[in-house]
C-alpha cells in the first residue's frame, strides 16, 4: 500500500503540490474561523462583557466555552439574503470579494511553515524571489477594496475604496524598504556555505531573497531573530502590517464611525462574508510574514542546555519532529494574531492625514535610514 | 507544457490589452485599467517562462501593484465619466497601423540579426535544447541557466566594470528630475 502511494507521488510530481494545498488551506480556513471567534473573545474580555460562550457541539448540551460559535457565524452568512442593489456595477460587485479574498491565501504559496515532513518541503513554491512575490500578491489585494467601494456606487462606500488605495500605496514603500536589511543580513553567500547537516539539504538550490534562508539565519539563538537585529525594521514592518489589512488603527477603507462600514456596505450575506475572511486570511499571512522575517519561522532555538542536538533548531529528520516544528509555527503566529486583536481594541483610529503622515513623512526616511545604516555597519564589520 | 502556458498567457496579454483600448461592451476608464492590470499579470507570467523571476515579481509589485492602484485612485477622484465612442478617423486609423507596422518591423529584424549571431537558425519549438546545446558547447551553460536570478541581475546591473551602472545611475537622474517637476508644478504659489 505504502509503496503504491510513494510510487503514484513520484510519478506525478504535482500531486504533492495539490496535496500541500489542499493541506495549507484545511489549516488556513479553521485559523480564520477562529481568529474571527478570538476577536469576538477578546474583545468581550477587554471590554468587561462575556462574549460568544454559547454555541457547542450542535444538537447537544455540550458548550466548550462557545467553540462551536464559527459554524454558527458561518451558517448564518449562507443563510442570510444575498441581496444586490439595484445601482450597483454589476460585473465588479460580484468580482470584488473574490479578488479581495484570492490574494491573501495566495501568500501562503511562499511561506515555509515547516521544515521538512518525510522527504518533503514544508513549502507549495519555494521560490528564490520569494520575498518579492510575497509583496507583489499582498499590493494586489488592494484591488478588492477599491472594485468594491466603486462597483457600489454610492458614497460611502466609494470614499472607503479610494482612502485604500492611497493608504496602500503609501505603506507598501514602507514595507518593502523596512525588509532590506533583514535580506542584507540574511541573504549573504558566505554563511549559507558554510552550513551543515540538514540545514544544507533544507538550503539547496534556493536563492538568497527565499524565505527559507531568511529562518536559517535566525536559528541559532534568540539573538539572531531579527526581531532583535532589526528592531526599527520590525516596528515599521508591524505597523504598516496592519495598514496593509485595514486594522484599526489603521482601518481608514472601513472607520464604522464615519464611512457606516466603508467598501462593504453595500455587501450582504456570503459576499460581506468573503471580506471578513479575506481580512482574516490577511492577518494570518502577514503575521506568518512577520514569523518568518523576523521571529526565526519555525525553529526555537532553545539553547544547548535545554535542546543540546537542535531538535527545534534543524530541519527534521523525521515525522514527529516535522509535525513539531509546524506546531511552533502556527504558535508563533497565534501569539502574533492575539497581538493584532489586542491592539485593535485598544487604541483608537487614526485621522486620516495623520496616516499618510506617518506614512510618508516619517516611515519612509526611516526605513531608508536604517538601510543605510545597516550598510554602514556591514561596511565596517566586514 | 510551457507552450501551452505562453500560448496562453500571451493570448491573455493580448487580448486584455486589446480590451483596454477597444471593449466593445464598456467604455468604462475603470474597466480599462483593471484589464491593464490583467495584461501586466500576464506579462509578468511570460516574464516567470523566461526564467526571470525577478522581472516577473517585480512587474507585479510596481506594475500591478503600484502604478495601476494610483492610476485607479486618480481616475476615481477625478470621477471620469464614460467616454462617448468616437468615430474612427481613417488619417488617424492609417497613421496608427503605419507606426505599429514599423515598430513590428524593428523588432523583427532586432531579433534576427541577435539569434543569427547567437544560434545561427532559431526556431521557436526546438529553442531551448538548440539554445542549451550551442551554450554549452562554449561552456556558459550554467551562466545562461542562472541569467534570470535576482543575483545575476544585481552584479549585471551594478558591476562598474562592464556593468550598466552608469545607464542606471541616468535613469535615476531623470526619475528625480521628474519628481521634483511634478512637485515644482503642483505648487500652487512658489515662494
Amino acid at each position: 500500500m505504502l509503496n503504491f502511494v510513494t510510487e503514484i507521488f513520484s510519478s506525478y510530481p504535482w500531486l504533492i503540490v495539490l496535496v500541500k494545498v489542499l493541506g495549507v488551506f484545511a489549516v488556513i480556513m479553521p485559523m480564520v474561523a477562529y481568529s474571527v471567534m478570538a476577536e469576538r473573545r477578546i474583545s468581550a474580555l477587554i471590554q468587561d462583557r462575556i462574549g460568544p460562550n454559547r454555541v457547542g457541539i450542535p444538537f447537544t448540551r455540550v458548550k466548550l466555552l462557545g467553540l462551536g460559535q464559527p459554524l454558527a457565524d458561518g451558517l448564518k452568512s449562507f443563510l442570510k439574503e444575498d441581496f444586490t442593489p439595484a445601482y450597483v456595477k454589476r460585473i465588479f460587485f460580484w468580482l470584488a470579494p473574490a479578488v479581495a479574498m484570492i490574494p491573501s491565501f495566495v501568500v501562503f504559496a511562499v511561506i515555509p511553515f515547516g521544515s521538512f515532513l518525510g522527504a518533503q518541503k514544508m513549502v507549495i513554491a519555494d521560490l528564490n524571489v520569494g520575498i518579492l512575490f510575497t509583496f507583489g500578491i499582498v499590493s494586489l489585494g488592494v484591488y478588492g477594496i477599491v472594485l468594491a467601494g466603486y462597483a457600489s456606487n454610492s458614497k460611502y462606500p466609494f470614499l472607503g475604496g479610494i482612502r485604500s488605495s492611497a493608504q496602500m500605496i503609501s505603506y507598501e514603500i514602507a514595507m518593502g524598504m523596512a525588509v532590506v536589511p533583514v535580506f542584507m543580513l540574511a541573504a549573504d553567500s558566505a554563511w549559507q556555505s558554510n552550513l551543515t547537516g540538514t540545514w544544507k539539504g533544507y538550503l539547496d538550490g534556493v536563492g538568497l531573497l527565499n524565505l527559507s534562508s531568511v529562518i536559517a539565519y535566525q536559528s541559532d539563538s534568540f539573538f539572531s531573530w531579527m526581531i532583535f537585529k532589526q528592531p526599527i525594521a520590525f516596528c515599521i514592518f508591524l505597523v504598516a502590517i496592519f495598514a496593509e489589512t485595514n486594522r484599526l488603527p489603521f482601518d481608514m477603507p472601513e472607520s464604522e464611525t464615519e464611512l457606516v462600514a466603508g467598501y462593504n456596505t453595500e455587501y450582504s450575506s456570503m459576499r460581506f462574508a468573503l471580506f471578513f475572511m479575506g481580512e482574516y486570511a490577511a492577518m494570518i499571512a502577514g503575521s506568518a510574514l512577520m514569523v518568518v522575517l523576523f521571529c526565526g519561522g519555525w525553529t526555537l532555538p532553545l539553547g544547548a542546555t535545554l535542546d543540546p542536538n537542535g531538535y527545534f533548531s534543524t530541519p527534521a529528520d523525521g515525522i514527529i519532529q516535522g509535525v513539531l516544528h509546524m506546531v511552533v509555527f502556527i504558535m508563533k503566529i497565534a501569539v502574533f494574531l492575539v497581538l493584532m486583536i489586542w491592539i485593535r481594541w485598544m487604541l483608537p483610529r487614526f485621522r486620516y492625514d495623520q496616516l499618510m503622515n506617518i506614512g510618508w513623512k516619517r516611515f519612509l526616511p526611516v526605513s531608508l535610514a536604517n538601510i543605510i545604516l545597516t550598510a554602514i555597519v556591514l561596511w565596517a564589520t566586514a | 507544457m510551457e507552450t501551452i502556458l505562453f500560448n496562453l498567457f500571451a493570448a491573455l496579454a493580448v487580448l486584455s490589452a486589446l480590451l483596454v483600448v477597444v471593449n466593445p461592451l464598456s467604455r468604462n476608464p475603470v474597466t480599462s485599467a483593471m484589464f491593464l492590470v490583467t495584461t501586466m499579470i500576464s506579462i509578468s507570467g511570460l516574464f516567470v517562462l523566461l526564467n526571470a523571476y525577478f522581472l516577473a515579481a517585480v512587474q507585479i509589485l510596481v506594475y500591478a501593484g503600484a502604478v495601476m492602484v494610483l492610476f485607479l485612485f486618480v481616475i476615481m477622484l477625478l470621477d471620469v465619466e464614460e467616454t462617448a465612442r468616437r468615430k474612427l478617423r481613417v488619417v488617424s486609423l492609417t497613421m496608427g497601423l503605419l507606426s505599429v507596422a514599423a515598430l513590428f518591423g524593428v523588432y523583427k529584424s532586432s531579433l534576427e540579426t541577435t539569434y543569427e549571431k547567437d544560434l545561427g537558425s532559431f526556431e521557436i519549438d526546438g529553442f531551448r535544447s538548440e539554445h542549451f546545446e550551442s551554450v554549452s558547447s562554449i561552456g556558459e551553460k550554467e551562466s545562461f541557466v542562472t541569467v534570470g536570478s535576482t543575483q545575476a541581475l544585481g552584479q549585471e546591473l551594478f558591476s562598474s566594470v562592464n556593468g550598466f551602472i552608469l545607464p542606471f545611475e541616468i535613469v535615476s537622474i531623470l526619475l528625480l528630475v521628474a519628481m521634483i517637476g511634478v512637485i515644482l508644478l503642483s505648487k500652487k504659489e512658489l515662494k
